[in-house]
């Protein structure tokens, strides 16, 4: 079968290791997954500072690169996957036309795991690891997307490493996107508060399916100096594919 | 002379609450036992249907608020209550002081209303004279400590044990204990002297039921029952959303209101009272008079956020809120904080001011999961954020930087150049730009994905 993969500004500009890391997953999967040219960002961070023209300028473009074909799109995180799926038909809901573009695209969008379980059936592949793994729940994907025990139900599913939950796993780490930049003392002390719940599960490994949250939780690592991995779940997957 | 409006200065707030070990334990520690305590209660109930029941209860009344109003006056009145309506907070701590004056009062006890914080009455009585005596025991805590409620139902959440028994040994000049129960006597024995010697009580009210007229109060410590009961006059201060239609829709409230507030299936003390004492009651103030606080909600109600008037102030939000349990109540520096306290904040004070609180949220939309009237508070706080832009409240750097970005993201080419110019020009901005923002991200990869796969056969 084939996809559309959009990749999310910060993979692209930040963690390409975490698009080659899903491409050879998808492609262990028999998927087809192609790059479409030209895709940028899906407008989240304009969307949740409240910048609606701006929002809608990167939502149109969204919808020029990928409303060409009808193929699921995958993307590797629950913030923009929600982006596309909610934010998109409600940025729209006064043109016709674009809102009618922008619930076709909602319809194809999935987030990696939510494709990974109900298309790939990947949690039966039997992937390999090591090590303790713990698991942060992104705020997107879980309450808007309800993406709850997808990214579980593949953990779970590693032969070889042990999967332990963390308390609270779906609070808010502090990412927030903007909020990053304009309230750094309360983001950097959520993204603290979440290293504790991290480090209290004994893990040496954190995954989440959000680069936001991820970035925020390195962040945290690395200020405190801890002996952690912090990787997307896209990545943890592709080392052990079967 | 109309003074320049000052914006709250959030971020300086929480820069320095986050530095307050003991605040954040304390918060931690009390927002944490009330969120786990509102999940067991609220897996007794069917808690799916109840917040619909109740979401669409609060909806009717607040799409017929001025009928509903009307019918409440007129039954109150009939049952005997004095019922005022005050406009704003000037006319609402007038109305409350006249009516002590003509009594004579030199003192009144309180139980516990953020209305009343709301229109500042505590200050106002206190500058005309009459002495106001705050008995929830949390509001007695702040009160001692000159301070304001720093969470809707637990007032002194900020403050640990050991804080409250040094401010009793200094105010009350009682011998030194960290243990609650020994304190919690203490406050009891100095309040009740305060509410056997007051001439009148002020409470506050959850609801009001148009059908008969009266108000109900749900409270914990029995200072409520003292207040509207003991003296010979009571005065209920509420704002005007605050009304249901009748007594059979107060089953709702009462199964979902304490769970999602403190966790428990009911609350000590539910109180009902229609009318002041009639011949034959054996207890109720001899005279019972009711202002409702308007304060802009009677043209909130007819706008977009018309749906946060929905909210009964069970507290649920804020305990809900990782920013709240961060930075505590006072940071927000408005009567009411948390995912609410931001939003009815900017509707009631205004942008002007409150624009700033708009950056008290990550949008992760705890609050909207845990609210017991469905108010859609991740929706409002974004819409408000929308109005904030289109308002021109938030930064030109900001504003630059997000139009900039927008183009960007409208052209594949634009995205890539402004990728390469950021990895080139990185170590240059790290310099110029806040360390605690952009020092915290990530160096720009070499080679982005785009250029990786460039040229590269996928499948």
């Amino acid at each position: 079968m084939r996809v559309q993969l959009f990749a999310t500004c910060l993979v692209d500009t930040f963690y390409p290791e975490t698009g080659e890391a899903m491409l050879r997953l998808l492609r262990r999967f028999g998927v087809d997954a192609q790059i479409p040219r030209g895709q940028t960002c899906c407008g989240k961070p304009a969307d949740s500072g409240g910048y609606v023209r701006e929002s809608k300028d990167a939502a149109r473009h969204f919808l020029s690169v990928f409303g060409t074909n009808s193929d699921p799109i995958v993307t590797p995180s629950g913030s923009c996957a929600s982006m596309v799926k909610n934010h998109y038909p409600h940025l729209f809901k006064d043109d016709s036309r674009l809102r009618q573009e922008a619930e076709d695209v909602a319809a194809r969008i999935y987030e990696l795991t939510q494709f990974l379980v109900h298309v790939c059936k990947a949690h039966e592949a039997g992937f390999k690891g090591r090590g303790k793994i713990t698991y942060h729940a992104s705020c997107q994907l879980t309450r808007e997307l309800f993406v709850r025990d997808e990214p579980l139900m593949l953990l779970q599913s590693v032969q070889g490493a042990e999967f332990v939950p963390m308390p609270d796993a779906d609070r808010c780490c502090g990412f927030g996107g903007v909020f990053m930049g304009k309230q750094p003392e309360i983001s950097m002390a959520m993204a603290d508060e979440k290293l504790d719940s991290i480090l209290r599960t004994g893990a040496d490994t954190v995954t989440g399916c959000d680069h936001g949250c991820l970035m925020n939780i390195a962040d945290a690592v690395k200020r405190r100096g801890a002996e952690l991995r912090v990787k997307h779940i896209a990545a943890v997957l592709a080392e052990g594919l079967p | 002379m109309s003074q320049a409006i000052v914006p709250i200065d959030f971020r300086s707030n929480a820069a320095t609450a986050v530095q307050d070990s003991l605040l954040r334990a304390a918060l931690r520690n009390a927002a944490d036992t009330f969120a786990t305590k509102r999940a067991q209660a609220v897996a007794s109930v069917p808690l799916d249907e109840l917040r619909e029941a109740a979401s669409s209860i609060r909806a009717e009344v607040l799409s017929n608020l001025s009928s509903y109003l009307d019918r409440f006056i007129e039954r109150a009145s009939r049952a005997g209550a004095q019922v005022h309506r005050a406009a704003d907070s000037a006319a609402a701590r007038e109305t409350i002081f006249s009516i002590l004056e003509q009594h004579r009062v030199d003192k009144v006890v309180k139980s516990k209303s953020m209305v009343s914080e709301e229109i500042h009455l505590n200050d106002y009585l206190i500058a005309n004279g009459i002495r106001v005596v705050e008995t929830d025991l949390g509001e007695y805590i702040i009160q001692l400590a000159s301070e304001h409620p720093s969470h809707i139902i637990v007032p002194a959440i900020h403050k640990d044990r050991r804080q409250v028994g040094k401010l009793f040994a200094e105010k009350l000049g009682c011998e030194y204990s960290d243990d609650p129960a020994r304190l919690t006597k203490v406050a009891q024995q100095t309040l009740r002297r305060e509410f056997l010697s007051a001439s009148a009580g002020i409470s506050g009210a959850n609801f009001a039921v148009a059908e008969s007229g009266s108000v109900v109060l749900f409270t914990n410590e029995g200072n409520g029952r003292m207040c509207t009961t003991l003296p010979r006059l009571h005065i209920v201060v509420l704002s005007i959303e605050k009304i249901i239609p009748s007594l059979a829709d107060l089953p709702t409230f009462i199964r979902l209101l304490p769970r999602s507030a403190t966790g428990q299936a009911i609350t000590s003390y539910l109180s009902v009272i229609t009318g002041p004492r009639k011949p034959g009651d054996r207890t109720g103030a001899e005279e019972l008079h009711i202002v409702f606080v308007d304060n802009g909600r009677s043209s909130i109600v007819t706008g977009e956020y018309r749906d946060m008037l929905k909210c009964i102030r069970c507290g649920a939000c804020l305990n809900a809120c990782p920013v709240y349990r961060t930075v505590g109540g006072h940071a927000y520096g408005s009567t009411y904080p948390g995912p609410m306290g931001i939003i009815l904040t900017v509707l009631l004070e205004g942008m002007p001011k409150a624009h700033p609180l708009l950056d008290a949220t990550t949008l992760c939309g705890a609050c909207g999961d845990v609210c017991p009237v469905k108010v859609p508070l991740p929706e409002l706080l974004r819409r408000l954020r929308e109005r904030r832009v289109e308002e021109s409240f938030t930064p030109t750097i900001e504003r630059a930087g997000i139009a900039a970005f927008g183009r960007a993201a409208s052209f594949g080419g634009l995205f890539a150049l402004g990728q390469s110019t950021a990895r080139v020009l990185w170590p240059l901005m790290q310099k110029f730009i806040d360390p605690q923002t952009l020092g915290r991200l990530p160096k720009p990869a070499e080679r982005s994905f785009h250029r990786r796969i460039i040229g590269v056969k996928i499948s």
